[in-house]
């Protein structure tokens, strides 16, 4: 088949990206948008705009029939779902699929084993992945008794989760019952489904990922990410391919990543998530996502792959067109997110009007952004203002055309987390490459 | 709505690297849709940046931004976003009027940008008037509930 007009149900920067990788392959774009981003960005470059519904997600883009419907009266005859939101929704791409509608994405099988974090293990550990202790617990009494099993600290994640919302680290038994309620409050809010996964939490672990392609008979890889500065459990540095470590150890996992896609046919652009030890580079799966990640353009940088464009001819039935052998990645690239959070007070969100943008631009400079000068930040939505993705020969050479580019950087009036990423950028730990989880709060102020 | 994107992040490379190249600080573009300005930053080895102002374009989020009154024995949400009474659907409520409260003691949870955000009380004292409904999309600095001394 062939996609002729594609409905778009995201927002921000991600709804931009998909606009211009379909623009430029000569596909018309549907956004469905909320009414609190009627007049952003995407919805004025959007060759039309369906409103989906107020502002709150769970009307909007979170609301399945509302989004359903809006893709059919627009005649769409595919739908891109972006990252969050609908994206790893199974019943989504069911409703979809029953509307004669092309989900830009995997089978609707393979959302099911991997938007359950169970199934997921399971089918990894017949792939022959390694996994790490812990396991569901629905109730207050069953989650004690799994943390009995796992030892503390552990981590509490939500079961249908996501991008660490639902997620909290315990350290103390007697601190369980409350970071529970919160987790499952999260959980509930972020994905309407309270379920609770416990699992033994590694105190030094990078975060390292691999990109994998597939067509649903044959898969690949496009090398790694190292994904390990994280605040609340959520990215915000990311870089391509992961540094300081032995190629060997990167080979096994990228192996490990395209075992797993292999054994349960993926199709389209995913990510298999790993934890790392930062000493011995053993390493142990976490998740597959089953969509674009935020983090792609690095991997976009060094591979010189349009991922988007690969999901859409992946979605049009096309087998790859990539070989292994084809994807030559080069130099290093880096990215960091801005958010709207203060950083200075435990990243509290920080919503309203960008009166100025200013972003970095020059040789080797990527900014993917849907704020330019006036654009609003609603509180709705989670905080990401625009992602900074620099280029450079060598990693050296990234970090420093990173702290150019943080250095004119310039946003008014909220606070965002550019100050925070200017002393990423300027310590020696992350020059050297290779840190763990744990960065952040072994930065100085 | 338009044809076509004016420029891609390939093609603001190339301009600035042209820029930098030249004698120009800066280079402004207008068309109907769009102004662009790319600008030498200050100082010998500052870079350039990259300013977008579009037609039309702005957030138009219509979430509750009267600002709040100035109530000193209010406590006040601390951000803009969903109020609500108690951790969960069904739960019971973190407080109640009459119920003694201390600095730390947890009033309520605002939900911003998809997170459950605690509202400590932020002194002692008697609960004596939950304001905002549960639910309720509150400003930053609206008063949520009234406590004695």
């Amino acid at each position: 088949m062939t996609i002729r007009k594609l409905f778009i149900a995201n927002r921000g920067e991600i709804a931009l990206r998909v606009i211009r990788t379909a623009r430029r392959m000569g596909i018309a774009t549907v956004l469905g948008a909320s009414e609190a981003d009627a007049a952003s960005l995407p919805a004025l470059e959007a060759d039309e705009v369906a409103i989906v519904g107020p502002g709150p997600s769970s009307q909007g883009y979170l609301a399945i029939d509302r989004v359903v419907a809006a893709a059919k009266a627009a005649g769409a005859d595919a739908v891109h779902p972006g990252y969050g939101f609908l994206s790893e929704n199974a019943d989504f791409a069911r409703a979809m699929a029953e509307a004669g509608i092309t989900f830009v994405g995997p089978s609707i099988a393979t959302l099911e084993g991997m938007g359950d974090k169970l199934a997921a293990r399971r089918l990894a550990t017949e792939a022959g992945l390694p996994v790490l202790p812990g396991g569901e617990a629905q109730t207050p009494e069953a989650v004690r008794q799994r943390a009995a099993e796992t030892g503390y600290p552990l981590l509490l994640k939500a079961v249908a989760g996501g991008g660490g919302k639902g997620m909290r680290r315990v350290d103390r038994p007697e601190d369980l019952d409350a970071a529970l309620a919160m987790a499952q409050a999260e959980a509930q809010a972020s994905f309407g489904n309270p379920a609770v996964y416990v699992e033994r939490f590694v105190a030094r672990g990078r975060h390292v990922e691999v990109q994998v392609l597939g067509d649903g008979v044959r898969a690949i890889h496009l090398g790694t990410r190292d994904c390990s500065i994280q605040r609340r459990f959520q990215k915000l540095v990311e870089e391509a391919p992961a540094p300081a470590m032995p190629d060997d150890a990167r080979a096994a996992i990228e192996a490990a990543a395209v075992r797993l896609a292999r054994h349960i046919g993926y199709r389209g652009a995913g990510t298999a998530e790993f934890l790392v030890d930062a000493d011995d580079f053993s390493f142990f799966f976490l998740e597959l996502n089953a969509r674009i990640q935020v983090e792609h353009p690095v991997t976009e940088a060094i591979t010189g792959v349009d991922l988007i464009e690969q999901q859409l001819l992946v979605a049009m039935g096309k087998p790859l067109s990539l070989t292994q052998s084809m994807v030559r990645p080069t130099g290093a690239a880096i990215e960091v997110r801005i958010n709207a959070e203060d950083p200075d007070a435990d990243f509290r969100p920080s919503p309203g009007t960008a009166i100025r943008a200013a972003w970095p631009a020059g040789p080797g400079v990527r900014v993917d952004s849907h704020i330019a000068n006036g654009c609003e930040v609603p509180p709705f939505y989670d905080s990401l203002m625009g992602k900074v993705i620099v280029h450079a020969a060598t990693r050296e050479e990234a970090v420093r055309r990173l702290q150019a580019a943080l250095s004119s950087l310039e946003i008014d009036v909220m606070p965002t987390t550019a100050p925070l990423h200017r002393r990423i950028a300027a310590d020696p730990r992350f020059a050297a490459g290779g840190v763990d989880t744990g960065f952040l709060s072994g930065l100085q102020a | 709505m338009s044809d076509d994107l004016p420029l891609t992040h390939e093609d603001i490379a190339e301009i600035t690297a042209i820029l930098e190249n030249s004698g120009y600080r800066e280079l402004d573009l207008s068309t109907r849709r769009f102004h662009l300005r790319l600008a030498r930053g200050d100082g010998d080895d500052a870079g350039f940046t990259q300013e977008w102002q579009w037609a039309g374009a702005s957030g138009a989020a219509e979430a509750s931004t009267e600002s709040a009154e100035a109530d000193p024995d209010a406590i006040a949400a601390p951000l803009p976003g969903t109020f609500y009474h108690a951790p969960q659907p069904g739960a019971p409520p973190f407080v109640q009027p009459g119920d003694e409260v201390g600095p730390e003691t947890v009033v309520g949870i605002i939900e911003t940008m998809k997170l459950m955000n605690p509202v400590h009380a932020g002194r002692s004292g008697t609960i004596s008037e939950v304001i905002a409904p549960n639910g309720a999309m509150v400003a930053k600095g609206q008063a949520l509930i009234r406590l004695n001394r």
